[in-house]
């Protein structure tokens, strides 16, 4: 299975010593285009019964007590606070970095999120409420959520929103490269867009949804991973399918590869239809099971939710209060 | 001559629609007037209760929304079904209640049946007889409108399995509130029965939610949840009761408790618009008045 070759790049050479056990890993196949400089590589299948039911097992974990606190915390911290929609408005942004800052207006000891994610253009306004304090500013760009928009307009658009103050670029994999055997191309592209955010970090969007098979979502994560990427993602939240826990598994795993044959850390973000406090410390057992605790921290793991927040508020004040709590007593934005 | 085995009913709980064990995986041993073994009935537990809210509130909203004609229309549909079970909801009276007679057990079926027959002949009448306009010193229309508090948390009486049950839940629901029972402790399977007709009656999932168990671990939670707007301890003893109305008190829940008239369960006074009224909040609308 030809997974597509790879030119080579500055910070990441396919050539260098670290980089060429990633290529053993993943078999080399006959070298495709100059010889020197591009390799093939073969991406080992994934089972994915045995993925599917080992991602069920670990969400059966019960967490419980002072362990749930800590999780809920931790989920609250790791999380990536996200409105992308066309009706977005400066003060709805406001609103929300509002939230970012303190989640629980009724308390206080809630941690910050990580992160408010926005649309490039509503950048500036986040960038200038989240002043001072320890909340990053991520931006979708590069033509999100399809990825189809020019390459110039991509890269444009990344580098507008890092000038802008971004600390952080979701961008998404180009599928109609990906998905048509282009590989080189989505490659480049990503490779191209990591030099545009400069010292921003770079996350990019798999959308798994659009995928088909965990083969896939492995050779993309592989891919994403070699050009460049500090953090994968799974999804856009734009479509139907969004993270899973055999899909988070499935990235995970490609993550621990990765590490173990670059010792290269790369972080994973869940995205798209995580709206209960369960579903996130599913996320977090899968995770520290299959990475270990090293990427329980925000620099490492991220939820990208809009909902979740509230559901994880809601388990919080339960185990503050001992009662069970109103949906409605929670702010909506 | 075939000996074949009987094939007994699980009696499960019923929330969203759906008849499900309890999430704690438990059950406890129901034994009938004599103290023969009945059935093992599910031993509910604070999850299932909090699952049960959860779905008695987000059907609230479509469940009021109903025309009062149709809300009506499925209260009497609830009749007409468990008109058509009637024997079975008679054997499951006779078998739980102590010294009962055949006689007694059918009343209580008939009687039970007819109650939601009278709920739901005031399901679109209530509101004219308990609101209205008001006369105002101004040039105003002013118009009071009952409006179902939410979500009814109801602790079902124990004195009998069927009567008391439905006297307590038929006015609850036919306003527009949503309801989670905690069945009778004593003798909780007729509740399940009765969920069975609910589930074939056209009442939307969520709607009634029945949960079985002991008292002692499911009213506390179901007092305290935030998300219960008015609470029926009926059922509790007074220590209980207290207990539940202070927990509900935290989270500006009314409590409403049967008074001794309405206790008499085959009596007229079980029945009462005022008892629709009791889970209902008025809202008054002001409007100016024209020439």
């Amino acid at each position: 299975m030809v997974f597509g070759v790879l030119s080579p790049n500055a910070s990441l050479s396919i050539t260098s010593p670290i980089l060429g056990r990633v290529t053993d890993l993943l078999a080399v196949d006959a070298p495709v285009g100059a010889a020197d400089a591009v390799a093939g590589i073969r991406i080992t299948p994934v089972d994915a019964v045995g993925l599917e039911q080992r991602a069920a097992s670990l969400c059966t974990r019960s967490i419980k007590t002072s362990s749930k606190a800590a999780a809920l915390d931790l989920a609250v911290r790791m999380m990536d606070l996200t409105t992308l929609e066309g009706a977005d408005t400066p003060e709805r942004v406001q609103a929300l970095c509002a939230r970012a800052r303190h989640p629980d207006a009724a308390d206080w000891s809630v941690p910050p999120v990580a992160a408010v994610c926005v649309y490039p253009e509503l950048v500036p306004v986040a960038v200038g409420a989240l002043a001072d304090s320890s909340v990053a500013v991520a931006s979708v760009a590069g033509g999100f959520p399809a990825g189809l928009a020019p390459l110039e307009a991509r890269l444009a658009e990344i580098s507008w929103a890092v000038a802008a103050g971004a600390d952080e670029v979701d961008i998404v994999l180009n599928r109609s490269a990906f998905l048509s055997g282009q590989y080189q191309k989505a490659y480049d592209e990503i490779a191209a867009a990591k030099q545009a955010c400069g010292s921003a970090h770079l996350k990019v969007i798999l959308e798994t949804g659009e995928l088909g098979s965990y083969d896939q979502i492995r050779r993309a994560s592989m891919l994403a991973m070699v050009a460049g990427a500090d953090f994968i993602k799974t999804s856009t939240g734009k479509i139907g399918t969004s993270a899973t826990p055999p899909t988070a598994l499935c990235m995970a795993e490609a993550i621990r590869d990765m590490a173990e044959q670059t010792g290269r850390a790369v972080g994973l973000k869940l995205a798209g239809g995580i709206r209960t406090a369960k579903q996130a410390w599913h996320y977090l057992v899968i995770v520290g099971e299959t990475l270990g605790s090293g990427w329980l921290t925000p620099e490492r793991f991220r939820l990208g939710a809009s909902s979740l927040l509230n559901d994880v508020l809601m388990q919080r004040a339960k185990l503050r209060d001992g009662r069970y709590q109103r949906r409605e007593d929670f702010s909506v934005d | 001559m075939s000996s074949r085995l009987l094939i007994n009913k699980t009696y499960k709980q019923f929330i969203g629609g759906a008849f499900e064990r309890s999430e704690s995986g438990r059950s406890y041993p129901v034994v009938g007037a004599e103290g023969q073994h009945l059935a093992h009935a599910v031993q509910g537990s604070r999850k299932d209760v909090r699952d049960a809210v959860a779905s008695a509130r987000s059907s609230q909203e479509g469940w009021a929304g109903r025309t009062a004609y149709n809300r009506g229309q499925i209260l009497y549909r609830v009749a007409e079904v468990m008109e058509s079970r009637r024997d079975e909801f008679c054997a499951e009276v006779l078998r739980a209640t102590d010294g009962c007679s055949e006689k007694a057990a059918a009343a209580e079926t008939a009687a039970a049946i007819d109650r939601w027959v009278w709920y739901a002949g005031w399901a679109d009448k209530f509101p004219t007889v308990l609101g209205g306009a008001n006369p105002v010193a101004g040039p105003y229309f002013n118009l009071s409108v009952p409006e179902p508090t939410g979500v009814v948390g109801i602790v079902a009486p124990d004195e009998q399995p069927l009567l008391p049950l439905v006297s307590r839940l038929a006015p609850v629901i036919v306003s527009g509130n949503t309801a989670v029972v905690l069945a009778s402790e004593r003798c909780p399977l007729a509740a399940i029965t009765l969920a069975e007709t609910l589930a074939l009656s056209d009442v939307p999932a969520g709607v009634v939610n029945i949960i079985t168990g002991h008292r002692d671990e499911l009213v506390p939670p179901l007092a305290g949840h935030v998300a219960v707007d008015s609470l029926d301890i009926s059922g509790c003893d007074s220590e209980q009761g207290a207990a539940a109305a202070r927990q509900a008190a935290a989270t500006i829940t009314r409590v409403i408790s049967a008074s001794t008239a309405e206790r008499q369960w085959a009596d007229e006074a079980a029945q009462s618009p005022y008892l629709i009224d009791a889970f209902c909040e008025t809202k008054t609308v002001w409007h100016p008045k024209g020439r």
